[in-house]
């Protein structure tokens, strides 16, 4: 049997490995390298394990074959995925996470003489506290990643759900469970202990129905970082360094990233959460602007006119992702760059249906990664480029949200598309975008729209090249 | 007066925040999922916690209820290990750059 000290500063050294795993993604060149140090970190906390508990008998063998079990499942998933089914996979993974950690604490409640957190009936104030947090934020994540998971795979619609006096609901549940857990520390009740629990899965499914499918890349981030909260939680309990370490980096990542979509929305992280987004503003989009006169194309001016310009700008958006159109335009571009036309991509933030969606879709396609440019890199060169192709997105080139106040997309960063010198438009119909008004770019003169599947579009350009 | 532990095991906890907070901006966006899919694995570190219940037989047998939910966490957090770490390396190993 390992020695307690030895074992905690092997897990400390696994918490480091984690944090130059995630330094390792500041870049695509050092981010392999980065995942070896967190596939490391992972198999010293095992084995570290395996030792410091010290029982090599028949447990043991079991635990080998439940860790092949699961280990095989995961690693067929992660070479069958597609790519396009990101989004689905990651909220998935996290409902797992927010599971195992929901079971480590009934675990660590039924059990507490294993984790010398007291005795059963008994167990210290601290701990009874802590795996209770961890548990109900475990259930949370467990099922809010449930949810997401299934709207984000369609089974589930992408409409907001929302009803009267949700969010009193909510609010009046998470104080349930506060008072719960201030019961359970005075009664040590096991009932208590699973009320937690069953009204925290509750509360996760909840909080994530009134969520509209395009503020996804939001509910993402944030059920990555409650998985890092109920990790840390349970690290707290079982006094493990490695769990704590890792539990407030993964909670960080994912704090920052919902921060970071928020902001690329102009929306409070508030105003997400409490949902119903899309729901609300169907009226606005009148009909006086639908008998509005718009330019339609074919696959042959859309050639001719990438053909003969300059420079080319593709924006990218869910639609694409949708159509599975990716390779197709890698297809169109390479073509375009035999005319020397001088291509590159812009990414919009909240572009897709996760962070950085269609950056891992351009990467499959293989489109180099340094074609491929952020917001605030490239926005100025819409004012120089001949053409701008847009292909799948909507909301986030549309300019009301630079003219109108009213309008509920007022202020939130868009790609100057409109600044180009014709734009196209790869789009099925005039249908509104995710936040359901209309864009004045589809009646501009200089906008030419190709009404069709983004994929069979872009193959036909490419014959027509 | 000593200080209790759970003091050290909080510096560690806010003083990660901080380093976590620092790391993640410098995450480039264009690989802010494979930083959610690597998160994802790495806290699946909870699998400790799964090992040690699992192998906890104070009643002299493995199959006691705690055991058996430890035995399906760490079938649950082997999913994510390996699923986590092995989508993260693939989907890096498409991140090329232009061919000169």
């Amino acid at each position: 049997m390992m020695s307690a000290n030895l074992s905690a500063l092997f897990y400390l050294v696994s918490g480091i490995l984690f944090i130059l795993a995630l330094r390792g993604l500041s870049s695509p060149e050092t981010s392999r390298q980065g995942n070896y140090f967190g596939i490391t970190g992972m198999t010293i906390a095992i084995l570290v394990t395996f030792f410091s508990v010290g029982n090599f008998g028949t447990g043991f063998i079991y635990v080998l074959i439940f860790l092949f079990i699961g280990g095989s499942v995961g690693a067929f998933i992660a070479f069958k995925i597609p790519m396009t089914a990101m989004p689905e996979l990651v909220a998935g993974f996290h409902s797992l996470v927010g599971l195992a950690a929901v079971f480590v604490a009934i675990s660590a409640f039924l059990q507490p003489e294993v984790f010398n957190l007291g005795s059963s009936g008994n167990i210290k104030l601290a701990s009874l506290i802590e795996m209770s947090l961890g548990a109900a934020i475990g259930a949370i994540t467990f099922s809010g990643s449930i949810i997401a998971f299934l709207k984000l795979r369609g089974i589930m619609s992408g409409a907001p759900i929302t009803f009267k006096g949700q969010h009193l609901i909510n609010l009046f549940l998470g104080i349930i469970i506060l008072f719960l857990i201030y019961y359970l520390c005075r009664s040590q009740l096991s009932n208590i202990f699973w009320s937690i629990v069953l009204i925290s899965f509750l509360i996760g499914v909840l909080l994530i129905i009134p969520i509209g499918g395009a503020d996804m890349p939001v509910v993402i981030s944030m059920l990555n970082s409650y998985s890092g909260w109920a990790a840390a939680g349970i690290g707290f309990t079982l006094e493990n360094s490695a769990l704590i370490i890792t539990g407030a980096l993964v909670g960080s990542s994912g704090a920052i990233l919902s921060y970071i979509m928020c902001k690329g929305m102009n929306r409070s992280f508030f105003n997400v959460i409490l949902g119903g987004w899309g729901a609300t503003d169907q009226t606005s989009s009148s009909q006086t602007k639908e008998q509005k006169p718009v330019k339609n194309g074919n696959a042959d001016d859309a050639a001719f006119l990438m053909k003969n310009a300059s420079s080319v700008i593709i924006v990218p958006g869910y639609g694409m992702a949708v159509a599975q159109a990716q390779h197709a335009l890698r297809e169109m571009v390479d073509a375009l760059k035999k005319n020397g036309v001088k291509v590159s991509y812009a990414i919009h933030p909240v572009a897709g249906r996760m962070p950085g969606h269609m950056n891992v879709l351009l990467a499959e396609a293989n489109v180099p990664y340094d074609e491929v440019f952020e917001l605030e890199e490239i926005n100025n060169d819409f004012a120089n480029c001949d053409v701008a192709y847009v292909i799948g997105a909507n909301d986030v080139t549309n300019p009301v949200a630079k003219s109108d106040p009213q309008s509920p997309i007022y202020g939130m960063p868009i790609l100057d598309v409109e600044k180009s010198k014709s734009v196209l438009f790869v789009k099925r119909s005039l249908s509104p975008g995710y936040a359901g008004i209309d864009n004045d770019l589809f009646y501009r003169d200089n906008t030419l729209m190709l009404f069709a599947d983004a994929k069979k579009m872009t193959e036909e350009i490419v014959k027509s090249l | 007066m000593e200080i209790d532990p759970f003091i050290f095991r909080l510096s560690i906890f806010i003083l990660s925040i901080f380093v976590g907070y620092y790391v993640v901006w410098s995450v480039t966006p264009s690989l802010h999922t494979p930083l959610m899919s690597v998160t994802n694995a790495i806290s699946s570190v909870i699998i400790v916690g799964a090992i040690i219940a699992a192998l906890a037989n104070s009643s002299g047998s493995i199959f006691e209820t705690s055991n058996i939910f430890g035995f399906l966490a760490i079938v649950l957090a082997a999913v994510n290990i390996f699923g986590g770490f092995l989508v993260t390396q693939r989907m890096l190993q498409m991140y090329k750059k232009k061919k000169k």
